[in-house]
């Protein structure tokens, strides 16, 4: 298939639809609006339906009765919309549903701006609502992965009965870029026999529970869903990291400025490499175990004041390396600072 | 005359003596048998008291979060327009949490029907003040009653959705035969409304909450005749007929 | 060029961003990279709108742009706020029918060409983006004019929309540089 012109919000929408969705429901927040406006035309030519909602609070209440339902549902938002939508996300995991949420970060916490930024990386790999929880996150760094990753989100929400999340940035979303589109797949609704559809006459009722103590087994199913997701479904890009001196670690907006660095301090005989993150939860550890043991540290690059990745990698190395993060919730870091940042750690780790 | 019970409602609940979920239920399942739909109901309930209805029922049921089962509802018959999809909530959930969506359900005249029993208090945590908390009535967050300079007044939800553009409004009570047989009629229906997709349905019910308002079940209902219904009419108040 | 970074600016309703897709579709059909990228938010009809085009034989980066190769600038603010961001060597079009003339850096190229009028003219008042596109193809290079004369058509085509008056000002904005 040829080539297109898309904004990555729009890009994804329409490869949701030919993921098989038909069901979305949201509320419109500055910089993933393009997505509710994009679906409230075209899902309805794919004989599909959209609700903007009240609030994302009801949205996503409406996204738990779809997939219950069965459907592929999925909806998109940004930072303050996100919060709002963790009581239901804190309830979707615990009824073992899946579907998929599109978190086009801007820069917060509070009402923040609308700018792109990085900072939702704890929200979303710890948890971010209430109780003992994780998501799977995949996370784009442009607008064709974008229109990939969406289609993958489903299946391991399927495969493992669990909510994906999906990290993109408003830089990634509001970009146009030429993207491939995905081909049209069929969902069937009735694939699954979780999905409530009517009671048959002698059969067992089909019930959504987000409860716990009806099942004293359950923790354990949990604990081995979430070591089995950890195990197999790590995905990550790395460039460089057989001889690197130090290792940037991104994802996103940021990993595309890595890529730039890398190769320019290449040209200069600067040995960078690089861990493009694709997956955030789980954590991709075991792309820290191809990186030369001569490695003299790591550089986490993101749009983030605090630095979020960093304990990640701290982590993923038992921290035998030391680990520096560089970045601003504000503005896209550069390569030129990149490469100074990582010049500077060498300097310190060599003396 | 033959009296039969239907076969999609259990007996052997375990609601408090008293409590009229039993007898909303079996409205329900007779309603169903009387449509033919019995195969065809999915409820979303709230989590308080009527989430325990999901071992009463023989309908495929989600137990949503608190005041949110109206959009819940409204996910599943938009992907499934052949199903009938009731949400089921007390006033607590419909009119204090969920107000934003009872009221945005019938500004856009969702396609969902909503079942609202009305017990005057949040019944499961153990009877605090609600929306519609009658003046003067004692709960364990007004401890000397409701008092309209704290808590405002009750809150009437023909009063606020009675103009609007929505299928069918109507509020019965469960205080003696007469009204169980009106309000089986208001719930019937509603639910013909919503087979066929005519838009947002909403029917409350008065029921009585003897161990929250520390009444016998016989005297809770009167409460209900002598108290709660001079405050909370009983009626149709809006039946717009036929699809818009 | 290896890598062309564009800005297009001017009053929201001017066809700014439109301006910019048409470069970034040429420049995939010719099989390069390119990212477009919109300043977005508060700027509705009549406000100031710019994006950014990048065109390049690699990977793009960043979606900003720092400094310009090519400005194209529709009205007085744009001009004030560009000018300045253009590479030395590079290129900055002015819709003469709404900037005044003023003194312009001497180490860049400057072209100003009454685009409005001209469209205008050429009873095609939404052409002014398409004047300038033409005179872009004629001084700088970086497309063969013919190749985005026809490429301006089959992108609005796309569109569904035909119009024959864009190729007469896209020629005419070819042929105010002769």
């Amino acid at each position: 298939m040829a080539k297109v012109l898309m904004k990555g919000n729009e890009a994804i929408a329409e490869a949701a639809l030919r993921a098989g969705s038909r069901f979305y429901s949201g509320y419109p927040i500055t910089p993933q609006t393009e997505i509710l406006e994009y679906l409230s035309w075209r899902m309805p030519e794919v004989g599909g339906e959209v609700v903007q909602t009240e609030s994302e609070l009801s949205g996503i209440n409406m996204l738990l009765g779809a997939a219950s339902a069965g459907a592929r549902a999925f909806t998109s938002t940004s930072g303050p919309g996100f919060s709002l939508m963790q009581e239901g996300l804190s309830y979707i995991v615990a009824a073992d549903l899946p579907l998929v949420v599109i978190n086009v970060m801007r820069e917060g916490s509070g009402l923040g701006n609308i700018g792109a930024s990085q900072g939702d990386y704890w929200q979303m790999t710890r948890g971010g609502g209430h109780g003992d929880y994780r998501m799977i996150v995949l996370a784009p760094a442009n607008v064709q992965e974008s229109a990939n990753l969406i289609s993958d989100a489903f299946d391991l929400a399927e495969k493992y009965m669990h909510p994906v999340l999906i990290a993109s940035d408003a830089a990634i979303g509001q970009m146009v870029e030429g993207v491939e589109l995905p081909e049209f797949k069929d969902h069937d609704i009735n694939k699954f026999d979780f999905a409530v559809r009517g009671c048959k006459k002698g059969d067992r009722p089909r019930s959504i529970q987000n409860i716990y103590f009806l099942d004293d087994q359950y923790e354990d199913h949990l604990r081995e869903k979430y070591a089995t997701i950890t195990k197999n479904e790590q995905r990550w890009e790395s460039l460089y990291v057989d001889d690197a001196d130090i290792v940037l670690v991104a994802y996103g907006i940021s990993s595309r400025m890595c890529k730039e660095a890398v190769r320019a301090a290449r040209d200069q005989g600067i040995k960078l490499g690089l861990i493009r993150l694709i997956t955030l939860w789980p954590f991709p550890e075991n792309a820290f175990k191809e990186v030369n043991p001569n490695v003299l540290g790591y550089l986490t690059v993101e749009m983030s004041t605090l630095g979020q990745i960093a304990d990640d990698v701290r982590l993923a190395t038992q921290c035998n390396k030391p680990v520096s993060s560089f970045g601003s919730m504000m503005a896209l870091p550069e390569s030129d600072g990149i490469i100074e940042k990582a010049l500077e750690m060498m300097k310190e780790a060599r003396q | 005359m033959k009296c039969s019970v239907p076969a999609s409602v259990k007996y052997d609940h375990t609601f408090c003596q008293g409590c009229a979920q039993g007898i909303v239920n079996r409205l329900i399942g007779e309603i169903m048998e009387e449509l033919g739909t019995t195969e065809k109901l999915i409820v979303t309930t709230d989590v308080a008291c009527g989430a325990m209805n999901v071992d009463f029922w023989d309908f495929d049921t989600i137990v949503g979060a608190h005041g949110r089962p109206i959009p819940t509802a409204t996910g599943v018959r938009k992907v499934r327009k052949d199903c009938l999809s009731l949400a089921h909530l007390g006033d607590g959930a419909a009119y204090n949490i969920g107000m934003a969506e009872t009221m945005h359900a019938a500004i856009r005249d969702d396609d969902v029907m909503a079942l609202v029993l009305n017990n005057c208090v949040f019944a499961m945590t153990g009877g605090q003040t609600s929306a519609t908390t009658m003046l003067g009535q004692r709960t364990t967050t007004s401890v000397k009653g409701r008092k309209k300079s704290v808590e405002g007044s009750p809150f009437h939800v023909e009063k606020a959705l009675g103009d609007m553009d929505i299928a069918y409004l109507a509020r019965g009570s469960v205080d003696s035969v007469a009204a169980i047989r009106k309000t089986k009629k208001y719930l019937k229906k509603a639910f013909e409304k919503h087979k066929n997709h005519e838009g947002f349905c909403l029917v409350e019910i008065l029921t009585p909450c003897p161990t929250n308002w520390g009444l016998s079940p016989v005297d809770s209902m009167k409460r209900i005749r002598e108290q709660v219904i001079p405050e909370f009419p009983v009626g149709e108040f809006i039946d717009r007929g036929g699809n818009e | 060029m290896a890598k062309t970074e564009i800005i297009c600016a001017g009053f929201g309703g001017q066809g700014v961003l439109v301006t910019g897709l048409i470069i970034a579709n040429a420049a995939m059909e010719d099989d390069k990279e390119i990212l477009w990228y919109p300043s977005y938010g508060v700027e509705m009809r009549g406000g100031t709108a710019n994006c950014n085009v990048k065109i390049s034989d690699e990977e793009i980066a960043s979606p900003f742009v720092k400094e310009a190769d090519i400005v194209i600038a529709l009205n007085e603010a744009s001009v004030t706020k560009f000018e300045p961001r253009v590479k030395p060597g590079g290129y900055l079009f002015v819709n003469s029918s709404t900037v005044k003339h003023r003194d312009y850096r001497d180490d860049i190229h400057v072209y100003e060409i009454p685009a409005s009028d001209i469209a205008y003219e050429s009873e095609n008042p939404r052409g002014t983006n398409v004047v300038v596109l033409g005179a872009l193809a004629k001084t700088t290079g970086l497309f063969d004019p013919d190749y985005l004369r026809e490429s301006i058509d089959s992108f609005f085509l796309k569109k569904g929309k035909n119009n024959p008056k864009n190729a007469v000002c896209f020629n005419k904005g070819a042929e105010y540089f002769d």
